[in-house]
């Protein structure tokens, strides 16, 4: 019997990839194995709509297809380490597997904080089926919740604990919330629509330890304040899945080095041509950008770049004359995402934190809906609006070119 | 052979994901709302599914 491809992470990548892998003619086995005790699921609710009402699998679970139907899926099992001299790989049970191609999908984890105070009982972050469960179940009128971290995550989840009637103060090392990304003007203009809402800042300040015995009743900040919290959202960031690869050589500075076929290249430039990573794990070039290999976080990423390795793959497995020209085809997806707070619909192409500068596009921050424009030099790297999602979406096209 | 599509409304958030991988189905309108056909040709079967797995709020359904 033929090894089967193994997929290491059963979250959207991996279903997507089975799916492609299916759809581009490969009929072989397939195998995919996901820590969590849940099949595929759509993450990007966990901190809006489904936060704000009903968190179960049923509300977030991927629908599955018949093409995919004898995927073999292996749920609550971690892979622990990887062997890829002999295409193997060992589960958290000791059970070894090998591989005809391996599938890196394990995407990333919440950072999380390290604080004197060992009490995590009130500490939440946002990334799990179940870290929403619990986080839904702790969010209740008068809660008093400490956000810390004020990217997209943490405004959106602050925006959500609002809704729910909790008393809300972010706090963060920033200037302004998602400045760093999305510019002073524009994190301003967000800023001033959370105070609207009643949510407090601390801004350029860090949590210095916590408070509480049995459960967390506050923080500490660096200039020795305290605030009061009977919740603590950690939204610090990300941290990529990539220690149960280690040992074999390749790079995995931040996240899993892959050339534009997405295969991984080790550390001494060389290709592994049956290791593909897809998704938020991936540092992968762009040539919609340039030829620097970078992780995205966005939406439609793994979707993307889970077509990118079945057709590669699906071609190697084949032992397809025509691999050589699939591996060298352009690869350029445009990344995509948005974000939902209050009444604000955000809807952004590109990649908006390479941009030296940006430019107001349509409209002005003094208005209800508006579009920016960021831009490295005079290409279009990225276009973020609120509202107007005609007009944002007619820059889609243009991200990636001089204007 | 046609294929029929639902769109559930109360779901959607007319992010317009959707526009892009069937352009011919699916559009945003002047006021940012969807819009879309609701019965194709089975030829727009992929472009659908590649719709209905980019659709942030997995809105989109095919009805057999």
């Amino acid at each position: 019997m033929t090894d089967p491809v193994i997929i290491v992470g059963a979250s959207m990548g991996g279903l997507r990839v089975a799916e492609a892998l299916r759809r581009a003619g490969y009929t072989g086995p397939i195998t995919a194995f996901g820590d969590e005790p849940y099949p595929p699921y759509n993450r990007p609710p966990l901190s809006k709509e489904v936060l704000a009402s009903d968190v179960s699998l049923e509300a977030v679970q991927f629908p599955q297809r018949d093409a995919t139907a004898d995927v073999n899926w292996v749920l609550n099992t971690r892979i622990e380490r990887t062997d890829l001299a002999s295409n193997s790989l060992t589960d958290e049970h000791g059970h070894s597997h090998t591989f005809s191609a391996l599938i890196i999908a394990t995407g990333i984890r919440s950072k999380r904080a390290e604080w004197a105070n060992p009490v995590m009982t009130g500490r939440h972050a946002v990334r799990s089926l179940d870290d929403a469960i619990a986080l839904r179940a702790a969010l209740n009128p008068g809660t008093k919740v400490v956000v810390y971290g004020a990217g997209f995550i943490g405004c959106e989840t602050a925006a959500t604990a609002r809704k729910l009637g909790c008393d809300v103060t972010i706090v963060a090392p920033g200037v302004e919330p998602i400045a760093r990304y999305l510019g002073l003007d524009f994190a301003q203009w967000i800023r001033a629509a959370h105070d609207a809402h009643g949510v407090q800042f601390r801004m350029q300040s860090r949590i210095d330890n916590t408070i509480g015995d049995d459960r967390i009743t506050g923080v500490v900040l660096d200039d020795g304040s305290t605030l009061e919290c009977d919740v603590l959202i950690e939204a610090i960031g990300s941290i990529p899945n990539v220690e149960w690869l280690a040992g074999n050589d390749l790079d995995l500075s931040d996240g899993v080095l892959t050339n534009t076929a997405m295969q991984a290249v080790r550390t001494d430039g060389t290709v592994v041509t049956n290791v593909f990573a897809l998704g938020d794990v991936a540092r992968f070039p762009n040539a919609l950008f340039d030829d620097e290999p970078r992780r995205v976080e966005h939406w439609n990423i793994p979707t993307d770049t889970a077509k990118r390795v079945a057709e590669v793959a699906a071609a190697q497995l084949a032992g397809s004359d025509s691999v050589d020209e699939i591996v060298a085809k352009r690869f350029a997806p445009v990344p995509s995402f948005w974000s939902d707070q209050y009444d604000i619909h955000m809807l952004a192409y590109g990649i908006v934190g390479l941009a030296d500068r940006s430019e107001m596009l349509h409209n002005t921050f003094d208005d209800d809906e508006f579009c920016v424009g960021y831009y490295r030099g005079d290409e279009l790297v990225g276009v973020c609006g609120v509202g107007m999602r005609n007009v944002v979406m007619g820059y889609r096209a243009k991200v990636g070119s001089s204007a | 052979m046609t294929i029929k599509i639902d769109v559930d409304m109360t779901k959607c958030q007319h992010y317009g994901q959707c526009v892009f991988e069937a352009p011919d189905v699916f559009r945003l309108n002047s006021d940012d709302k969807l819009e879309y056909v609701a019965e194709v040709d089975d030829s727009e079967r992929g472009n659908v599914e590649a719709a209905i797995d980019i659709c942030p709020m997995q809105a989109i359904f095919i009805v057999d």
